[in-house]
């Protein structure tokens, strides 16, 4: 599938049918669905939202409540490719702020802020759980161990 | 899967199938963990299959295992010729492969410079009596491996290598032979004790949902391993997910459950797709599902993602998350036993607890309880990071001195700096100092030392951390973690990152460590849960042993450790010989100067960073 990025102006209904389709008779699927949903546009466009709210019959006030709490959900479009900055403790201690230092510096934004030219979307994470290649950061699913402030530009570079 | 005739059947036959395959073959095995493709692992197994071809090698056998526990040797590679012992080499990269292809798998012989140790194996010894064996290597002689038994062994996608080894004849035996109750019993009498942090009685636990009368009851494991700095739990899952299946379905059988959730950390795909994949497998095999192994018992397991939330960790909030719902937690009592998810009575464990389970049922609790202290038993996997040599994985019986783990099994602390403390417990423990150092692991000492088990991450600092930003670094996690629900944690961790927040700015008052522990003996007396209750713990137990620290930086404007950037700046020296190393390595540009003359540091740009410090060859630069 390919990757969306910026802003999605129109829902394809049968896609989220489809979602919703694999969830049905089950119970606890709001947060299985909204994971499905993300993974469809790289964010939760408020449109898609409530036809969900209105399918599975949850309000919406509700849906919003749920996303708003777990860290994993977005609500507004994101980058091309989402650079996460491990932020756990073995990364804390080899230096990780000094990468995160370096990411904002290199990208001119702040954790949670995209690029103006919607490449790249700045995150931080509590831990990836590879604390033995301290610090760690990771571009969408590569992880890259080992950084150093000078190394963070090269792999930078690796993403167009 | 009907009965105990037809798993020794189908081991026998995984076994045969397994050595006919390999016969003539050689093996070469890949780490292929979460950290082992961080490392390079793909690229690796790319350029051994291009390397092979080009030398037209056909007799070889490529497979992936998991984590073995060896963070810093990876890539890990094995190469094991036919009748030959399987020979581990480390820090692998595809310019190696040549090498190991041209020399090992093609000559026999062994490539010394990238040899990490070779598998034990009297039979294979022969040829390769230079190379250490793995108990003979310091980082594994005083581990014991039995959670992590098949880590690094054997392929986690494959049942049929579980099985060949052993694999779910603990779920066998408790079905088959076994009553419940007796399942329970042989769990409380070995000793065990939850793994996730609290370590209460496994066992005890189990008696309680057992004990609760009802149509459906849930097992659930706890496998959103949030505290920053633990990986064991990933490891076990991506390395050897059918012990979670079989320790959760043996589980489910004495607590008369039929339903079981795995609630894993999103931010784990492979270990995921492990489970997911262990689970499909065992299925098929009849391992899961409808009357197993023919005792009427029916197991169905799923796994549920998590969504980012630390506090997800805590019970009662993982099973709202399961529920679709804020992951927020509720009072206790009801205890989950009584009315859990869905409100239904549940049983939570966690990763490495689960994992403990079958090999308790094979080898009795009279073995298990053998192993460890008085309070207790078994063994612990530890999670080495931060400074130290060997960072790993680290299974060692309960009771070995911490100073064991990190002088002995972790080699010490990286580049010759001096040991300052080790963190233990993640955001929920504590820091200790040298004196504590030869405190027995097991989970009463530690929590009577002001830490505490937690998950088992050690982060071990040098004399460069400094002990109130590392406080603050866990508040602030604990404080962003925060769910809201009650106000000691949600406004109480915020007033007291304010706090830190200003001494390590340099604008301490006086009176300021006092107001930090009388607002962490309120939070602690009055939080919800957990989080909340255990949030206080790192500045307590910093500011119990680095009390100096704190004055320094309140009363002196000083950072000992020089880690605080706002008390502290970097300036270049009259040693400096204008080489531009320090401004080609600066991220920021805030370096300028002449060829050959001396540089300067731009402070409003300078992002304190330390690059330029590193790269001087003259050692020009200093941290004010």
């Amino acid at each position: 599938m390919a990757k969306v990025t910026g802003a999605v102006d129109k829902i394809d209904y049968a896609e989220l049918d489809a979602i919703l389709a694999k969830y049905a008779g089950k119970q606890g699927v709001l947060i299985p669905v909204m994971q499905d949903v993300q993974n469809l546009y790289n964010y939760l466009p408020k449109a898609a939202l409530e036809y969900v709210s209105e399918k599975l019959g949850i309000p919406l006030a509700e849906i919003y409540g749920v996303v708003t709490f777990y860290s994993l959900f977005h609500l507004n479009p994101r980058g091309k490719y989402i650079s996460r900055c491990c932020q756990g403790t073995a990364c804390h201690v080899r230096g990780g702020a000094s990468i995160l230092n370096a990411l904002e510096a290199q990208l001119g934004i702040k954790p949670g802020e995209t690029t103006m030219d919607g490449r790249f979307t700045l995150e931080t994470v509590a831990c990836l759980g590879a604390c033995g290649l301290a610090p760690v950061m990771q571009i969408d699913e590569d992880t890259h161990g080992r950084m150093t402030p000078e190394k963070v530009a090269k792999v930078l570079a690796e993403y167009n | 899967m009907k009965s105990l005739a037809d798993l020794a059947a189908l081991r026998a036959k995984c076994q045969a199938e397994i050595a006919a395959r390999e016969k003539g073959k050689t093996l070469v095995i890949i780490g292929m963990g979460t950290c082992g493709i961080a490392a390079g692992a793909r690229e690796v197994q790319k350029a051994l299959e291009e390397e092979l071809a080009a030398h037209n090698v056909d007799n070889v056998i490529i497979k992936q295992t998991g984590c073995i526990g060896m963070c810093e040797q990876e890539v890990l590679v094995d190469i094991a010729r036919f009748g030959e012992a399987r020979v581990t080499y480390g820090k692998v990269k595809p310019e190696h492969v040549k090498a190991l292809v041209e020399e090992h798998i093609i000559n026999g012989r062994v490539v010394p410079e990238l040899v990490v140790g070779r598998f034990p194996d009297a039979n294979q010894d022969k040829g390769f009596g230079d190379v250490p064996k793995y108990s003979d290597i310091e980082f594994c002689k005083k581990q014991q491996h039995l959670v992590l038994e098949h880590c690094g062994v054997i392929d986690p996608d494959s049942l049929e290598e579980y099985v060949a080894l052993g694999g779910y004849e603990g779920l066998a035996k408790a079905l088959t032979a076994m009553k419940p109750e007796e399942v329970i019993d042989q769990v409380k009498k070995s000793g065990l004790r939850g793994r996730g942090g609290g370590g209460f009685p496994t066992g005890m636990k189990w008696q309680f949902c057992r004990n609760s009368v009802a149509d459906q009851k849930y097992v659930i494991c706890n496998a959103d391993e949030g505290d920053p700095g633990a990986f064991m739990d990933r490891s076990v899952m991506e390395g050897d997910p059918h012990r979670m299946v079989e320790g959760m379905a043996i589980g489910g059988y004495a607590m008369g459950a039929t339903e079981g959730y795995i609630y894993a950390r999103a931010e784990y795909p492979l270990a995921i797709k492990r489970l997911r994949a262990a689970i499909a497998a065992a299925e098929q095999a009849g391992f899961l599902g409808e009357n197993i192994f023919g005792s009427g018992f029916n197991f169905h397991l799923q796994v549920k993602e998590g969504a980012g939330a630390f506090v997800c960790g805590e019970e009662t909030a993982l099973m709202q998350s399961i529920e679709g719902k804020r992951g927020m937690p509720r009072p206790r009592p009801p205890f989950p036993a009584v009315s859990g998810l869905w409100g239904k009575p549940s049983n939570i464990n966690n990763v490495e607890t689960f994992a403990n389970v079958a090999m308790i049922i094979v080898k009795g609790a009279d073995w298990y309880a053998g192993m460890g202290t008085e309070g207790s038993k078994g063994t612990k996997v530890f999670a080495l990071t931060g400074k130290i040599k060997h960072t790993g994985l680290a299974e060692v019986e309960m009771g070995t001195t911490i100073r064991e783990i990190i002088f002995e099994v972790g080699g010490g602390i990286a580049n010759d700096k001096k040991f300052k403390a080790v963190q233990i417990g993640g955001p929920s423990g504590g820091c200790l100092p040298e004196s504590m150092l030869d405190l027995p692991v097991d989970y009463d000492s530690l929590i009577k030392a002001g830490a505490m088990m937690g998950s088992g991450g050690l982060v071990v600092m040098d004399e460069t951390t400094c002990m109130v930003d590392v406080a603050r670094f866990f508040l602030t996690f604990t404080q962003s973690e925060s769910c809201g629900k009650c106000t000691p944690c949600r406004e109480g961790t915020k007033r007291m990152l304010e706090i830190l927040n200003r001494i390590i700015d340099g604008k301490g008052r006086e009176g300021d460590i006092e107001l930090l522990e009388d607002l962490a003996g309120v939070i602690k007396d009055t939080a919800l849960c957990g989080l909340g209750q255990t949030a206080p713990n790192p500045v307590l137990a910093t500011l119990r042993y680095f009390r100096d620290e704190y004055e320094a930086h309140i009363k002196e404007h000083r950072c000992p450790a020089g880690a605080c950037s706002a008390l502290t700046k970097f300036v270049i020296s009259d040693r400096c010989k204008g080489c531009g190393l320090c401004k080609r390595n600066c991220p920021v540009q805030a370096i300028s100067g002449e060829p050959g003359k001396q540089h300067m540091i731009d402070t409003t740009k300078c992002i304190k960073c330390g690059a330029c410090m590193a790269n001087c060859p003259f050692k020009a630069i200093d941290r004010e």
